[in-house]
Order: C-alpha cells, then structure tokens, then sequence
C-alpha cells in the first residue's frame, strides 16, 4: 500500500505556540465561514457527495507517475478540488483529508493542524478557484492553462507559508528554508499542474456538464477572483524577496516587531549574524532564476503540445 | 484492498482502551500542548513527559515499545529545523567547512534543535498510541462531542467510510496502467514524462468521475434507508466518575511536567 507524504506536513512540535494559535484562528474563521455557506446554499445530498470527494481527493493524492531517478510527481490536490467542487465545498473536503491524514497516520501534527490546513486546504483553494474563475468564460485552452498556473502557484503558496510559519517559530533560518521549499516545490508544483490540467481536460471532454455555466464551481461570485489574484501576487512578490534578498523581508519584520511576536523563550532565534552560513545567498538567486526558467519551460511545452494535438 | 490497510486500531482491552474516548482525545492534545509549552533544554521535563508515555503505553496492553517502532515518521521533518544548529549564538561546540563556509555548531543551536526533535518525537508517538486504542468512527463522535462542527465530522467519517474503496479504485487504475504501458528494466517507463503526467492526470479525472458517480447512488441508498440529512451513531458512551478522575490525574501529571520543566 503506497501512500506519499507531501513534504508540507509539519509535524507537531517544529511551531512555536504564538504562530500555532495565529494559524489556528486564521483557519477556523475560513473555516467559520466555509460551513455557514455550505449549510445555507447546499442541501443534505451535498454532504454525502463531499464526504465521497473528500475520499477522491485522498486517493487521487496516490496517483503517481514516475519522473526520473526514482522520484515521481503526485497530487496536492487543492486547486484541483477547488475547480471542480467550488472553494467553500473544497474548503471542506481538504480539511477533512488533513484531519484524517494526521489524526490515522500522523502525517502532520494534531496541534499544528491548524496551520497545516491553513497551508494546504485554504490558501490552495482561494488560489486555485480564485485564478480559474476568472478564466470560467474563456476558451477552453486558456481555462487549462490558467488552471495549471493556479495549480502550480497554490503549491508554492503552501510552501511559502509553511516556510515563513518556521521561520516566524525560530524553527529555521529563512536564508536556507525559503530557496530550500520554493525551490523543491517550484518542481512539486509543475507534477501538480500537469495532473490537474490532465484531469480537468479530460472531465471538460467526457463530462462538460460538471464544470459548466450551473455547475457548483461556477456558482460563486467573482470576489474570488480578487481574492485569488491579491494572493497570488503576494506570493509572486514575496517569494523572490523571501528568497534572493532574505535579508530584505527579515529587516521588514524586525520594523514591524512580528519577528519579537514569535519568541517566546530566550533560545529562539535572535537575528545577530553569529555565523555567515548563507549570508548574502548567491544560491537562493540561482534557485528563483532557475524556478522562473522551468515554469516558462514547462507552459510552452504543454502550450506546444496541446497545439500539435489539434492540428 | 482489505479495510485493515488503513485501520490503526489494534484491538485489545485494556485499561486505555476502555477509557473514553474523549478523555484520550483530550489528554493527546493536553500531552502535545505540554510538549510545545516546556522551554528549550529542559531535559528533565521531557523526561517525564517520555515517562508519562511510557506508562500510557504500558496501560494499553501493546508493549512498551509499541509506539517506538513507528515514531521516526515524523523525523525527515527535522532537516527543516537543522539550520538552528548555527543560527544561534552562544559557545561553540563543534566547527567544519563546508565548501567556503565555516559552520559552526553553538551549544544553544544544539539545544534547541535537539528540543525541537524530541517534541516532535514524544507528541508523534502519543498520537499513534490514540489512534492505536481508538476505533476511527469514536475518535470522530468524540471530536463531534467536543462541539467540532458536524458537517466536518460528517464529512470526515465518510472520507474515513469511502477511502478504502477510491483507494482501491485508484490502485485498479494504476495496475491497469501498469499492464498496458510495460516498463523496461532499466526501470524507465514508456513515453515522455510529460505524456506520463497526462495519462495520471486522465486517471484522475477518471477517479473523480467514478466517485462522483458513486456519490449519487450513495446517497440514493442512503435515501431508501431513511437518511435525512443526519447521522445516528449507537450506544453514546456517558462520562461516567472513572473518567473525571482519569483526567484529573492526567491532568495533574502533565501538570507536574510542567512544573518540572521551569523549576529545573
């Protein structure tokens, strides 16, 4: 029985309690608000069918190809569940695969799973519905891509939060955790958003009616869109000044005293330079050159492709 | 696929099996808050908390080192906290180079790694004692009881009821995959891995139409039996005198910890 951990799990005791009890009222207010709109707008069919996709989304996540040298790409599946279940639904559906992944095989801490959901269930969602909404009425082709690039990008929205939360607990050093996650996730991510492109371009031919004008992913109104665009440019923006001028968003914190925020024991991090391990990090540059290259790469070869299939 | 590939529960009677699930519920997340709530290097402190776990798994009839043998899941996550090593100043312990930097290991880096993984190491293993005392369908009716919402509980027991069977459905999709496109023996599959990539993302919107299709003959089903929109669970455990005191003394005990782990 094959079943893959993610790499964004954090398991308990890698928090501090500040950021924990942050995360974990972030998630229940979008959680709040997933569940009266769930209630209001979705009859007792729905709960059945969420429960069933909320298991689709578990046993998608074990489908694998193989990549190269014995690594394989796989499945987060938010932005995924997000296209086709609609967010506050898939809201639901991911926190209930979180749960059960670190209540049964803790993967995933109890007490952090605040943030987990957070980085996993939430973020992914708003990114992944948010972008395709605003392409709903677009043409097929434009639909798949712009479902890729939401894929790809809540991926590393959750990698980018996870980092930050570990940095923020005095977990890890945000000179080498950010590079080390975007960097690791920027390649997670393209697995991700092939999958997601190969499934919604085969529902979209086999069943177009699930995704279509009255479908629950076309339900919601058009301020996810703004939602999803906002976050996902500060991911954008944040991600390359998290990474190639690490300095440059420890020194916005240190201003905004969130850095102090974190630390509540005298061994947390104080961010004197003791050591210069990765100080002025050439390598965090190359990583985010490189990340930027592979995208471009990789939409222009799936671009090619599904060109060369019509014609 | 048989259930048991997903179910933790090893059954058993024993004095924490027969605890009620809310108080083991709650006493695992009491453990796990005591473990992030002990300051860095309060060595002591863990101690007792490793003890304290050790007597809850002694009191589950699976062994003391029951929960030991799977408690390094969590430990590749330790990598992410190993910058701590040098990124804190205090005395050096240990120095080496590596390409043009000069690494070196503070004792309080040290400190508060090691912290960090025993944690992690003690809150992972009292997790895995619940779920290995507590049947699934009880851990959820005692999230529900401790007031979680319940469509997300409903949704978590029909995730937990479903699992093996999309698992299964998935499995059958990878095997008939894995008949029709050979692998060679150098261990490379056929195509471009882009091509592989399409065909598992056809497989997933082939699994999301299967369940999809199955939700609605599920509920069909669950209509002719008299579904209306609520689930009934048998035989709801009351609180009985035992288990106030049971949380009292655990309570207590991680109080204790604690205490411990500022004095010492």
């Amino acid at each position: 029985m094959h079943y893959l951990p993610v790499p964004l799990h954090i398991p308990d005791g890698f928090l501090s309690l500040t950021v924990l009890l942050i995360c974990w009222a972030i998630t229940i207010v979008m959680l709040a608000a997933a569940i009266s709109r769930t209630n209001k707008s979705l009859g007792e069919k729905q709960v059945p069918l969420m429960g069933i996709m909320a298991a689709f989304i578990f046993a998608a996540q074990m489908l694998n190809f193989p990549v190269a040298g014995g690594t394989s790409g796989h499945l987060l599946g938010g932005a995924l569940a997000a296209i086709v279940l609609g967010p506050w639904a898939a809201m639901l559906a991911m926190t209930a695969v979180i749960a059960v992944q670190g209540l049964l095989f803790q993967d995933g801490g109890l007490l952090v799973m605040g943030a987990n959901i957070l980085n996993m269930g939430l973020i992914t969602v708003v990114i992944g519905y948010g972008l395709y909404r605003g392409a709903i009425n677009r043409s097929r082709k434009t639909r798949l891509a712009v479902a890729g690039v939401a894929a790809w990008l809540s991926v590393m929205a959750g990698a980018l939060l996870t980092s930050l939360q570990l940095w923020l607990s005095g977990t890890a050093r945000l000179q080498v955790v950010v590079p080390a996650m975007l960097g690791v996730h920027a390649l997670i991510g393209i697995g991700e958003a092939l999958i997601t492109v190969g499934a919604l371009a085969f529902i979209l031919q086999t069943r177009p009616d699930l995704l279509g004008e009255n479908s629950s992913s076309a339900q919601s109104g058009r301020g996810w869109v703004f939602a999803g665009a906002i976050i996902s440019l500060a991911v954008v923006l944040l991600s390359p000044l998290a990474s190639a001028f690490p300095d440059g968003l420890e020194r916005v914190a240190e201003n905004h005293g969130f850095l102090q925020l974190a630390q509540t024991s005298p061994y947390e991090i104080i961010p004197g330079y003791a050591v210069p391990f990765l100080g002025d990090t050439p390598l965090s540059t190359i990583v985010a050159g490189l990340v930027g290259v592979l995208i471009v790469l990789a939409l222009s070869v799936l671009a090619g492709r599904s060109l060369q299939k019509k014609s | 696929m048989h259930s048991h590939a997903f179910d933790r529960y090893h059954h058993k009677h024993s004095f924490v099996h027969n605890l009620d699930p809310r108080v083991k519920v709650a006493t695992t997340v009491a453990f796990i808050l005591s473990n992030a709530l002990l300051p860095d290097g309060a060595w002591v402190a863990f101690l007792a908390a490793y003890v304290f776990m050790l007597a809850a798994n002694a009191c589950s009839g699976l062994g003391l080192g029951f929960t030991f043998r799977r408690s390094f899941i969590a430990l590749p996550f330790a990598l992410a906290a190993v910058t701590v090593l040098f990124s804190i100043a205090g005395a050096p312990v240990a120095s080496f180079q590596l390409l043009r930097w000069n690494i070196v290991i503070t004792d309080a880096g040290l400190a508060r790694f090691m912290s960090i993984v025993v944690r992690s190491w003690l809150s992972v293993q009292m997790a895995i004692l619940l779920v290995a005392t507590t049947e699934f369908s009880k851990i959820v009716h005692a999230l529900r009881q401790l007031r979680v919402p319940a469509i997300l509980t409903v949704i978590i027991s029909f995730l937990y009821r479903y699992l093996f069977v999309l698992a299964d459905e998935a499995m059958r999709l990878m095997r008939a995959r894995a008949s029709r496109s050979a692998i060679a023996s150098n261990g490379k599959g056929g195509g471009s891995a882009l091509w592989r990539a399409r065909v598992a993302g056809n497989m997933a919107g082939q699994l999301f139409l299967r369940s999809y299709e199955r939700s609605d003959r599920v509920y069909n089903a669950m209509l002719s039996r008299g579904y209306t929109g609520e689930l009934r669970i048998m035989q709801a455990r009351q609180f009985c005198a035992n288990d106030w005191l049971m949380i009292c003394v655990l309570l207590l005990c991680l109080a204790f910890t604690q205490i411990v782990g500022r004095m010492l």
